[in-house]
Formats: structure tokens, sequence, C-alpha cells
């Protein structure tokens, strides 16, 4: 993440509480952030595989995109100019993965838009969120107005338990599906909420208003089967997931074909389709989902012990001098009691099972090209 | 037998001309969960500060460093079959490998049991 004065970081509403957990706080995109809590890591992450876990995520910024007409559809128009995603579509309620592209086709941050009924809310990735807020003035303050939500925190409870456990502060969500969202009351407070998340497991992001986030937190903790999580868990778990994390697996320099988000990319905005292209790098991109690109993101399972983590080199060989691709993701993933990693490859070599090597410490570590999510996803469809 | 530290927090018990090494209970508690342990091979000659294992947690990788010189005896394969033993018995069934020591002054420069305290009060 970029590098800041330690003396600069700011804290999210949570920080007390995260404190008082015992969670060991780390600088993380300009936020005092807790890596984890004392129960660690592994334990951190398989209590959100088989219960539920919360995670403090309210250092990403949330954004209200308010169409000066009135009209939603207004702001879905103005918003399709920064990403090649098809927002008119998103119905209210229901919410898109998306991508702000720059004119070479790479990916300047990725985000969730939310259809609100009469505005657009969005949900940005921390280290960007003040480029992402000035990239938004730039381009649609002509009809819209860019609101930073600043007082809110977000929080993530994802796990099979999630359901159960939001349920007794919010009975309606049990009705929600995956992407569902919108406006909820939550123990009395003015909340969104919306069934999604970063683990590859059922659960609910929940936008509460920061004065009010310690008290919701507090009440979610009260009931067993939930555990605080912190920001290791939270990267090991989106991993297994095969989900990307902005400025490693996918940056300026990668387009969304290249990291392998073709299905985020619909088939309106696309050559031929009712409003296609029309986003910064639309040529390039487009290009690239008609004639290919040279390079894919992929998943990677090492046959050995030894976690294969970011930067290391890929080769076609055991021998070969000349890297072919790296790991831009890596680590042991808990759940799979095993080392899992994903980078990019040329795309001739980027098939399942395809017999790549990394890298690490000298040695040439045998790796397999591995469909992902590498853990199966159980979203409520 | 006596037990020296350094301040990269590896403990050796020292007996007679053989060094066992491992990392410190503080060690572990700052790595978290130890899945994957590297040893070095038996025979290696290592130098004072040569990296001679990896110690992986969940979220990163450490080298566990040569506190002196002198050649690989024998190493603890029980650790890369359990590495998690790093963290529930660092300073007992979690050593890492035995040294043949190659020159005891070396150990002149390590610090006795009270001094390693104050270094992580």
């Amino acid at each position: 993440m970029l590098a800041r004065d330690e003396s600069q970081l700011q804290r999210t509403p949570l920080h007390a509480l995260h404190v008082a957990r015992g969670g060991k706080i780390v600088p993380f995109a300009g936020y005092e952030m807790p890596v984890q809590y004392p129960a660690g890591v592994l334990k951190e992450h398989l209590h959100t595989r088989s219960a539920a876990g919360l995670f403090d995520v309210s250092h990403m910024g949330q954004i209200a995109l308010r169409p000066k007409s009135g009209q939603v559809a207004d702001a879905a128009l103005a918003l399709e100019r920064l990403v090649p995603q098809d927002i008119l579509a998103v119905a209210p309620g229901r919410q898109r993965y998306a991508q702000f592209t720059n004119g070479d086709g790479g990916i300047l941050d990725d985000l969730m838009v939310a259809n609100f009924g009469d505005h657009l809310f969005l949900v940005v990735n921390a280290a960007c969120k003040a480029e992402d807020e000035a990239h938004l003035r730039a381009h649609v303050s002509d009809s819209c107005i860019i609101d930073s939500l600043s007082d809110r925190a977000l929080i993530a409870l994802q796990g099979p338990k999630a359901e159960s456990a939001l349920a007794k502060l919010c009975a309606d969500v049990t009705a929600m599906r995956f992407m569902n969202t919108g406006p909820r009351n939550v123990a009395g407070f003015d909340c969104f909420v919306s069934r999604s998340g970063y683990t590859g497991e059922d659960g609910f992001e929940i936008s509460v208003p920061a004065a009010q986030a310690e008290a919701l937190v507090t009440a979610l903790l009260e009931n067993p089967d939930v555990m605080p999580i912190g920001l290791g868990a939270r990267d090991s778990l989106r991993l297994e997931a095969g989900l990307c994390l902005y400025g490693h697996d996918i940056d300026t320099t990668t387009t969304p074909v290249e990291g392998a988000l073709e299905w985020s990319v619909q088939k309106s905005r696309r050559s031929g389709g009712a409003r296609a292209g029309g986003f910064p790098g639309a040529e390039k991109i487009l290009s690239h989902f008609e004639k290919g690109a040279s390079r894919r993101r992929v998943g990677l399972r090492a046959q050995g012990r030894a976690p294969v983590r970011e930067g290391a080199p890929l080769f076609a060989d055991a021998t070969s001098s000349e890297p072919i691709g790296k790991v831009t993701s890596g680590g042991f993933g808990p759940s799979l009691n095993g080392p899992v990693a994903m980078g990019y490859l040329p795309t001739q070599l980027s098939a399942n099972g395809t017999s790549v090597f990394a890298e690490v410490r000298g040695q040439r570590l045998p790796l397999q090209v591995a469909a992902m999510p590498f853990v199966p996803n159980t979203y409520k469809r | 037998m006596t037990t020296l530290f350094t301040s990269d927090h590896e403990w050796l018990h020292i007996e007679g001309d053989v060094a066992t090494i491992g990392v410190t209970d503080y060690a572990q508690s700052q790595l978290g969960d130890v899945v994957f342990v590297e040893l070095p091979k038996v025979g290696r000659a290592l130098k004072t500060t040569e990296a001679a294992a990896v110690v992986e947690s969940v979220k990163a990788a450490s080298d566990v460093y040569a506190p002196i010189s002198g050649e690989v005896i024998e190493v603890n394969e029980a650790l890369v079959a359990e590495p998690a033993l790093v963290n529930s018995d660092a300073g007992g069934k979690a050593w890492f490998f035995k040294l043949k020591i190659a020159d005891k002054s070396e150990l002149g420069g390590l610090m006795d049991e009270a001094a390693y305290k104050a270094h992580t009060a």
C-alpha cells in the first residue's frame, strides 16, 4: 500500500473496540487497522468459514452519486462513461461489481455499484478513494452530485452463521439474496445492508452511521457465533475465494480481460451491444475481448507445502532463465491446508492443469494452473 | 547446559561442542500461526548470521539465521511434519537444528536469559 507518515494515520470509528479486544494494529492504506486478534489468523479464517466473522472495513470509501435530474438512470449513464459495466441494467435494490478504467484499458480501481432507487451508492478501495472521488468530480459533476459519505462506518459479517446472527437485529435480511442491497433498519440504526462480501461465503456488508458503529458491532459480537476478524484472515479468505486484491492482482497495467474479469463486463457494453464502448480504454479492452490478450490472471496450486508469495517469478520449466510471469498474491490457505496463489501467465499457458514453476529462495517449485475459486463459494443466489 | 539468546529472538542450548537452535516464545507470538518450516541440509557449513532455515506463517515468511558458525549435524524433521509445534512449544519440541560449534569464542556475543528478557521488555 501507499507509504504514509504514521503520524497521519487515520482511525475508523471502531478503533477503540479493536484495541479493547486485543487487535494487533498495523498501518494499512492510511489507516490503523487490526491485522489479527488474539485468536490469530488461522482460527479467525476457519471460524469465518464455519460460523461468522465480523470485519471492520470502514477504511473503504462510500460515495453517493446523486443525479441532478432526480432520475437514477441519469447517474447510471454518467457512471457508464467511466466503467465498462452495464449500470443502467442494475435494478433498484441490486448491486454489481465494476472497475474504473483508464485510457490504456487498465484498472484504476474496482468497486461495487448499488442502485438505491433515487441514487447510486458506490463502495471503493481505501487506497484509491481520494483519486476515485476526484475522478468522479472531473467526469460526472455535470449530471451528478458526488457525496462522500465519510460519516459512515462499514462492516462485513461473513460466513454460514451470518444470516442468523444479523436476522436477530433485522428480520428482513433472510429474504435478501446475493447482491441484493438497500436501506434497512438494523438494531434501530439507519443502515445500508447488502448481501455480499469478500470471503466467498454467504454474508452481508453493512454501512452504519459512524456514531452507531460501535453499538452495532457490540450487539453482533454478543452472539457467540460471531468473532472479530482482522485483515490477515480477510486476505487469506479472499485469496481462497479467487477474488482480486486491487494494486496486486489487478492494477493500472491490467485490462479486465487480462484480469480474467470478462464475466463482469456485460454484453451491452461489448462490441455489438446497445451501448458498446464509451468508457476509458474501450478500444484496447474491446480488442482484448475480440482477439484475446497475451497474458491472463490464473489460479495456482503448489504440489509441496511451501507457500509461494507475491512477487515470485514464474517459469515454464525447472531450468529456463527467462520468467514468463509472476505471482501477484500468494500464501497459505487455511481451509485448503496448503499453499494457494494467483498470478499472470502467457494466455497459451493459462489452461487449468498446466505445469509451471515458481522460484522461491533460489529453488524452482512446481505449480499447476488451477480453477478459481479454490474454495467453492456459498452465495445465496 | 547453558541457554543463550540472540537479538533476532533465537535460542541456543549449549551442550559440549553442540548447539541446539530454535526460536523464542516471543518470536512465535510475533510470527503468528506457523504453517511451514524449511530446514538446512545435514552437513551444511553455516557462517554466523547466514540464513539457515525458513519459518512461514499464514501472513509472511521469515528467516532463521545461524547465530554462530558451525556444521549442521541434525535437523528436527518433526517440525516439517508439524510446523504448529513452533507455536505450541517454541522453547522445547520445536528445536530447528543442531550445530557442531566451529568457534566457541562466538558465544561471547550472545545474551543470557536476563539480558534477553530485558531486550524484549
